[in-house]
């Protein structure tokens, strides 16, 4: 087979092509993996600062100095943009989807091995660009991850909106062309290289989460690039494309004519698709989990695969609704937010099929499975404010409160994070062929858990109360005074969840090297990555290419051998 | 690992491909779909700045149109010579493969050229990303014509390097750089091609990398997939010919 020759022979040698320019899509999944994991501890660097800011606005900081309500925002920007686009993008889909969307389906590599390269290489390049931001003339931009024009698109509108803009705009653009790629490469991949047997209704879930998500990215993208490249050109040739007449500090601007909607419109047509990209693939991992470790079929495969493509389309249609206050039509802020309440419905079947999994089950609780339900209970937690931002009414008081920071932390921030966290829980046997810790990895849980509630459940009251969001000092403000206990407690608990993390780290870096050596399949799962060797072999199968005859959640099925059955398993070639 | 593309396992080791395609042919039509909403995003920012400037300004006339339609034709023929092209090479006759591309490439560059000397003449009237000479008060002519042009010309110019480098292999390295200097030092400064030249340059630097990293014989595969773009790029001048053009024409009595 030609593919096999390609694949068949040794891996290649020598550190640079097998760890750095490698071609394989478990060294550059890993890649990824890393990349995102040095990006999550800056970003939650940024975060502690702006919580330490909120409270102690005038506490002088070692190594960073006093905190200036411009310097906040300049923390607020590149914390948002790191996390989104570093972390939430480029984990969960670039760096689990490539390890093991390959395997899932049997084929030896990706479809374009050398753009996969090429994407992560990309990815990294944006990633320093972003880094060099905050060495600029002018620090950090500060128009926050939103980049709202006319704001971002002035170089005179603010410290940090001179080069450090720049850098922040040229990141975006290229992370998009390597989003493209990735993109690209994984569709394709479903598509073209799927192993005997595996049809579309047979794959997992993770890897119908990893396509839905690809074909997001593609579309996404694509227009993300054009809205940066038009709002360099703003910035930078005095095309007025986002920027009406305009005075800054008393000098009327050369711009005229332009309109910051356009950005608004062009940024969240990108935007709203951007926060499933981020969400979906979690939500694969959950699936996967919930029906393994419930050790039963998934409840309704089906609705699951039919609720994840209708989140796809409606999430191309109501990028509106974070628009509501920037005076729409009444008309098209109806039409938005009808649109927006329907998702509620696929994302509800997704959860109620999640908890049909569990009704009845005897769930083993291990450490990956409780990341699984914590990602259920912060996606129940999280969406359930969604509909209630997605009417105009109330969203008009709520709208850039504390509320929406709630909002979207609960759900895309933590619950996209555990989903990360299951999925490293759950694969790092295979990734690393070592055991994670167990104890280590329950304790880690609980505190993050109760932590994460415990920062952002309260931002729901702040911002009821009236908290606005991306404001640097509350302290002084007389009709805040009453909300100071809440932010305080807030800033503890952040102060605490992050410092739960390196619970993590150790357990993550300590079981790479020391922990007990893991067996091929020590969870007892059914899919394909479960039937190659510990880590697997450079062409993932050794030579050959899997014959499927299964659906991927065949647990407890009545009459078998074993309490599940393996993908490959010929035997009993019945079900499904 | 040296191929770029893993290709489609044989012999039912793999379901069938979903849309019956291999992969290189599935991985173009994506990129022209991402594309697609590139150029749409494009337009949109056009169509928004028009509907809030009325007054838009309209100095497209009879030399500008005769100009565009003549480009136009040269694109409509240059797909049509794609197509034969890709005929040919589906007929395996290699050198009528060759000569059919070399055609469309010929169209292709007499289409940036006539592109290139309207973008010389527009400066030359004092238009400028940021202002225009017909109206004072809508700034985005200038900005929405240059991005919008410029950014299919840069497609139509990798699409020229792209067949050429299908059609010539290694040998059309050379014929790039001394395009590249030609357009360089043979243009003076003030024109659009002394500039746009640096492209090709670029252009030739990443074909070179390519060839040299994986030097193959190009099928019939490839010259259709070169063709999927090709047609792209024409359809997406299609909608910037009306648009951009034809809107702006003055229609006196
Ligand atoms: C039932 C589903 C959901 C509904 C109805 C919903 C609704 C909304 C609405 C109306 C807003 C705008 C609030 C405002 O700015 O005033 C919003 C903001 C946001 N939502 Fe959701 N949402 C849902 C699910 C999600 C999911 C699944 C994610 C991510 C995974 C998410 C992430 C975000 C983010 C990041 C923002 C704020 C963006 C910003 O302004 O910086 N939402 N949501
Ligand atoms: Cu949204």
């Amino acid at each position: 087979m030609v593919a096999q020759d390609a694949h068949a022979h040794a891996g290649p040698q020598g550190f640079i092509r097998k760890y750095v320019f490698s071609l394989d899509h478990k060294v550059i999944g890993l890649q990824y993996y890393f990349l995102a994991l040095a990006a999550v501890f800056v970003g939650m660097f940024l975060s502690l600062l702006m919580r330490i800011h909120m409270i102690w606005p005038t506490a002088i900081l070692p190594l960073v100095g006093e905190i200036r309500p411009e310097t906040y925002l300049q923390l607020l920007t590149m914390h948002g943009t790191i996390m989104v686009f570093f972390v939430l993008t480029t984990a969960p889909q670039s760096g689990f989807g490539n390890y093991f969307l390959p395997i899932q389906i049997g084929a030896p590599d990706m479809a374009f091995p050398v753009l996969n390269m090429l994407s992560f290489w990309t990815t990294f390049v944006a990633f320093v660009v972003m880094l060099a931001a905050f060495f600029a003339v002018g620090g950090a931009p500060l128009h926050g991850w939103t980049g709202y024009a006319p704001l971002s698109a002035l170089t005179n509108s603010g410290p940090g909106e001179q080069l450090g803009a720049d850098l922040w705009i040229t990141s975006i653009a290229i992370f998009c062309i390597a989003s493209l790629m990735g993109a690209l490469n994984f569709i394709t991949t479903v598509l073209d290289l799927r192993a005997k047997g595996m049809t579309m209704m047979r794959m997992p879930l993770t890897c119908w989460a990893w396509l839905i998500t690809a074909i997001l990215g593609l579309l996404a993208f694509g227009v993300l690039l054009s809205a940066g490249i038009l709002l360099l050109l703003d910035r930078n040739l005095g095309t007025s494309f986002y920027v009406p007449l305009v005075v800054v500090n008393g000098q009327v601007m050369g711009h005229k004519g332009g309109s910051p909607l356009l950005w608004q419109h062009l940024f969240w047509f990108f935007g709203h698709p951007e926060v499933y990209i981020a969400i979906l693939p979690g939500m694969g991992v959950a699936s996967q989990l919930l029906s393994t470790f419930a050790r039963k079929p998934i409840f309704g495969y089906k609705a699951m695969v039919y609720a994840i493509m209708a989140i796809g389309i409606l999430g191309f249609v109501v990028w509106g609704h974070h628009m509501f206050m920037s005076g729409m039509s009444p008309y098209s802020a109806f039409a938005f937010s009808i649109m927006t309440m329907a998702i509620g419905v696929p994302s509800a079947i997704k959860t109620f099929n999640w908890l049909g999994t569990l009704y009845k089950a005897k769930i083993r609780f291990q450490t990956p499975m409780l990341y699984a339900i914590g990602f259920v209970s912060l996606f129940v937690s999280g969406g359930l404010s969604g509909p209630f931002l997605a009417q105009p009414v109330l969203d008009i008081p709520l709208h850039d409160t504390a509320f929406v920071v709630g909002h979207f932390h609960l759900i895309m921030g933590v619950a996209a994070i555990f989903g990360m966290f299951a999925g490293t829980y759950y694969w790092f046997p295979k990734m690393f062929g070592r055991m994670m810790n167990e104890s280590l990895g329950r304790i880690h849980f609980v505190f993050t858990l109760i932590g994460t509630y415990c920062i952002f459940m309260p931002m729901h009251y702040l911002g009821m109360a009236g908290q606005p969001r991306r404001y640097s000092q509350f302290t002084e403000v007389a009709y805040l005074q009453h909300l100071m206990p809440l932010n305080r407690f807030i800033t503890y608990a952040a102060f605490v969840t992050i410092a739960a993390q390196v619970i993590f780290v150790i357990n993550l870096f300590w079981s790479m090297f020391k922990g007990p050596k893991a067996s091929d399949n020590p969870w007892e799962s059914t899919t394909l990555e479960w039937t190659t060797a510990t880590p697997p072999p450079h062409d993932n199968f050794a030579g050959h290419t899997p014959v499927v005859y299964h659906g991927p959640y065949e647990y407890s099925v009545p009459g078998a051998a074993k309490d599940y059955v393996m993908q490959t398993d010929p035997a009993g070639v019945t079900a499904h | 690992m040296s191929d770029m593309a893993v290709p489609h396992g044989m012999a039912g080791e793999f379901e069938p491909s979903l849309f019956g395609a291999y992969s290189k042919k599935i991985g173009m039509w994506l990129f022209l779909l991402s594309d697609t909403l590139t150029f749409g995003a494009l337009l949109f920012a056009y169509s928004y700045g028009r509907i809030s400037n009325p007054d838009w300004p309209t100095p497209f006339h009879k030399e500008s149109i005769i100009n565009a339609t003549i480009m136009t034709g040269c694109l409509l023929s240059s797909s049509l010579t794609m197509v034969l092209g890709v005929l040919a090479a589906r007929r395996g006759d290699r050198s009528w493969t060759r000569n059919w591309i070399l055609f469309t490439m010929f169209f292709g560059v007499a289409f940036i050229v006539l592109h290139g000397m309207e973008w010389t003449k527009l400066i030359a009237e004092g238009m400028t990303p940021s202002k225009n000479p017909w109206s004072s008060t809508v700034q985005q002519f200038g900005g929405t014509f240059f991005t919008l042009t410029g950014m299919h010309m840069m497609h139509v110019t990798i699409g020229v390097i792209y067949l050429g480098v299908v059609a010539l292999r290694k040998k059309f390295l050379p014929i790039l750089l001394i395009c590249w200097l030609a357009a360089w030092l043979g243009t003076p400064a003030d024109s659009v091609f002394h500039v746009g030249a640096h492209v090709i340059l670029i252009g030739a630097i990443v074909a070179a990398m390519i060839m040299f990293l994986k030097p193959k014989d190009y099928d019939a595969h490839d010259v259709e997939i070169a063709g999927l773009y090709w047609h792209f790029v024409d359809l997406v001048w299609m909608f910037i010919f009306p648009l951009v053009y034809l809107m702006s024409t003055r229609i006196t009595g």
